[in-house]
């Protein structure tokens, strides 16, 4: 791909393109195939008959969810990978997940909050105090922040988090059974009122997002030299930390837990437009939900009648991706 | 270290690991002894010991000897399970993160065991051979995946994480095909609980120990050359490769058989090495010494793990986790600090 700059807008208005058919494949396909004429009727004359009910008020909400999950992991994954210089960064890999996750299930199973609204408050909260803890353990001492040591840490607070959560939801059986299909990383529990109150956390951090392009292409020089330029290094992290944590805490709140979007996308987008993060940051917007979505579309498809959960896809696709970048020599290069 | 001479024979003796060693047994005994006294009603101690001694009541044999020995037992041989595959495993791989529980070999062994418990209920019979199998497929293949003109303590763990991920995906899934009660059993068993372990439980551990302690007791000797360096045990020993294929099939054993016994217990292989080598003061820790340290804090765990949220028992796993992961982000962050944390 041309790595001008009319090229790399071509593109991205391509990938939009690519977006807008994956959004109404999602709406079509699963177990019901609908045609574009029955979204139109559910959308614009909605009669109230089963196809109608089916479109409107399941995939609806399942395909929004995706969007705006999709949306807010990608440039999570991005906006951390930029910020720790670190391949392997994702919310999933370094327990932003795990912690988002914990903070939703004691918010639910020990203080009794019902609606989003409520608990995602406290996703937010886990999501940050997992982000700053990974972040401090993984970076002390000789070197700073190496990938190894990130994910190492990630790991280690993930197992110490998901013991927690798996002790709460032991206590109660209603809990778990929420919790067990909460866990997997799923778009079906998503409603339209669920959606609508995400919207404006996630709809905030991806403007904040957005904005750290250019503070994180020179981040990307390195501490000192980013320093040198003018770069105001805590104030970006600062920054940064409350993008991931707008973003990966509510989109963990509304679809559980879902690993590998994050690590995965904007990889791809550096593949396909180069190291400069004003052009990966959109980019990961675009193309995540197209993976999430397409990933939800396969998920309906491949075990009908019955579905595999969008987080068991991302899962298979994204693990050996990235076990394929561990294996790459020089990890630290980024 | 002190070297033992009996007529023609030597050999060395490590004094302050033994010390250690049985240190670590008496505690474990009399928190096992305690364990045994406390449940949903109390029994003195020496009725207790009477009641093990053959001379108890009906009743008291079936609480103390059926029901609330086996459970002990369980938990001492598990523990010390754990330990051990994580002593070998820290050791081949020279990198005390490079444990059973953070590199997936448990989580292998638990996807096994969950997929038989909602497939064909959770019958105890064939649950150690799923286990088993989980297990080694598991090891196998993220160690030929982290191969790469040999084998690195960061790739091991780094794929190990990426393995865990799809494992515990497909864990997840499991439990979600399952109905809520078969649902709350697996995710009971897969945080690692002692709960209504039986005789058959603790004949299992006791055997696996039997067979696989020796075999690692045997190996660790191979396991010093290995130390030195592969180039150097190349030299020195010559089947470098054979004896370290045999020293992960065991540590994998064990670490796959007390999963089978007890559910994938975290933390206990990666922090009893640590601490019965920092305790020893030795650069590496004795098997037998975290072995026993294991089994100590399994047993304690467990009875933390009954007191502190009594009547609701918590599983044991719960509280080796809490005191566990603390522990490792502290030791990544001092490795970090000396510039070997990778």
């Amino acid at each position: 791909m041309t790595r001008s700059w009319g090229g790399r807008a071509a593109g991205l208005l391509v990938a939009c393109v690519v977006l807008l058919g994956v959004v109404l494949l999602s709406l079509l396909a699963g177990n019901q195939w609908f045609g574009p004429h029955d979204v139109y009727v559910a959308a614009a004359d909605f009669t109230g008959s089963d196809t109608d009910r089916v479109i409107r008020y399941l995939r609806f909400p399942r395909t929004a969810a995706g969007l705006l999950a999709g949306a807010a992991l990608g440039l999570a994954g991005a906006v951390m990978q930029g910020i720790t210089r670190n391949p392997l960064a994702d919310p999933g890999i370094l327990g932003v997940n795990a912690g988002a996750a914990l903070a939703v299930v004691a918010a639910i199973g020990l203080l009794g909050v019902q609606s989003l609204t409520g608990y995602v408050w406290f996703a937010m909260g886990g999501a940050l105090i997992a982000t700053v803890v990974v972040y401090l353990v993984g970076s002390v001492g000789r070197g700073g922040a190496t990938p190894v040591k990130l994910a190492l840490a990630g790991a280690a607070l993930s197992a110490l988090l998901g013991s927690v959560t798996s002790a709460i939801t032991l206590l109660d059986l209603s809990t778990l059974n929420e919790f067990r299909f909460w866990v997997v990383g799923s778009l079906t529990m998503a409603t339209g009122g669920i959606v609508t109150q995400a919207l404006p956390f996630i709809a905030a951090g991806i403007v904040l997002a957005l904005t750290l392009g250019s503070s994180l292409n020179q981040l990307a020089l390195g501490e000192d030299l980013a320093a040198t330029l003018g770069t105001r290094i805590g104030l970006v992290r600062v920054l940064a930390a409350l993008a991931v944590m707008l973003l990966a805490g509510t989109a963990t709140a509304m679809a559980g837990p879902i690993a590998f979007v994050g690590l995965a996308v904007p990889h791809v987008a550096r593949a396909l437009v180069g190291a400069d993060y004003r052009w990966i940051l959109p980019w990961s917007l675009v193309l995540a939900p197209t993976v999430l979505l397409l990933a939800d579309v396969v998920g309906r498809l491949v075990a009908r009648p019955d579905e595999l959960q969008v987080g068991i896809i991302t899962a298979l696709i994204g693990a050996p991706l990235f076990i394929a970048l561990v294996r790459r020599r020089k990890l630290a290069e980024l | 270290m002190k070297a033992l001479r009996i007529g023609p024979f030597s050999t060395r003796v490590d004094v302050a690991s033994i010390v250690v060693s049985v240190i670590a047994c008496a505690l474990t005994l009399v928190i096992a002894a305690v364990s045994l006294t406390l449940g949903d009603y109390e029994i003195p101690l020496p009725q207790v010991l009477n009641t093990l001694a053959g001379k108890g009541s009906l009743i008291m044999t079936d609480v103390v000897v059926n029901n609330r020995l086996p459970r002990v037992l369980v938990g001492m041989g598990v523990g010390a399970a754990f330990a051990i595959s994580g002593a070998i495993f820290q050791r081949l791989a020279r990198n005390p993160l490079v444990s059973p529980d953070l590199i997936g070999i448990n989580a292998g062994a638990a996807l096994a065991a969950v997929l038989m418990i909602t497939v064909f209920g959770s019958a105890v019979s064939w649950l150690p051979a799923g286990a088993l199998i989980g297990s080694l497929l598991t090891a196998t293949s993220i160690y030929l995946l982290a191969y790469k003109k040999g084998i690195a303590g960061y790739r091991l763990v780094l794929v190990g994480i990426g393995i865990t991920a799809i494992v515990g995906s497909i864990t997840a899934y499991l439990l979600t095909l399952a109905d809520i009660y078969t649902a709350k059993t697996a995710s009971m068993w897969l945080a690692g609980s002692l709960a209504g372990r039986s005789w058959p439980h603790a004949i299992l551990i006791g055997i696996t120990l039997l067979v696989l302690v020796p075999a690692a007791v045997a190996g660790s000797r191979q396991l010093r050359l290995l130390e030195l360096g592969d180039d150097l045990a190349r030299t020195l020993a010559g089947r470098v490769e054979l004896s370290r294929g045999l020293l992960i099939a065991v540590g994998v054993g064990l670490a796959g058989l007390a999963t089978a016994a007890a559910g994938p217990i975290g933390f206990v292989a990666l922090v009893a090495p640590q601490l019965a080598r920092r305790l020893v003061a030795e650069r590496v820790a004795g098997l037998l010494a975290a072995g026993a340290i294991g089994a100590l804090l399994v047993v304690a765990s467990d009875l933390l793990a009954r007191e502190i949220f009594a009547p609701t028992a918590l599983p044991v796993g719960v509280v080796t986790a809490f005191l566990g992961a603390p522990y490792l982000l502290i030791l990544m962050a001092r490795a970090n600090r000396v510039g070997r944390g990778g």
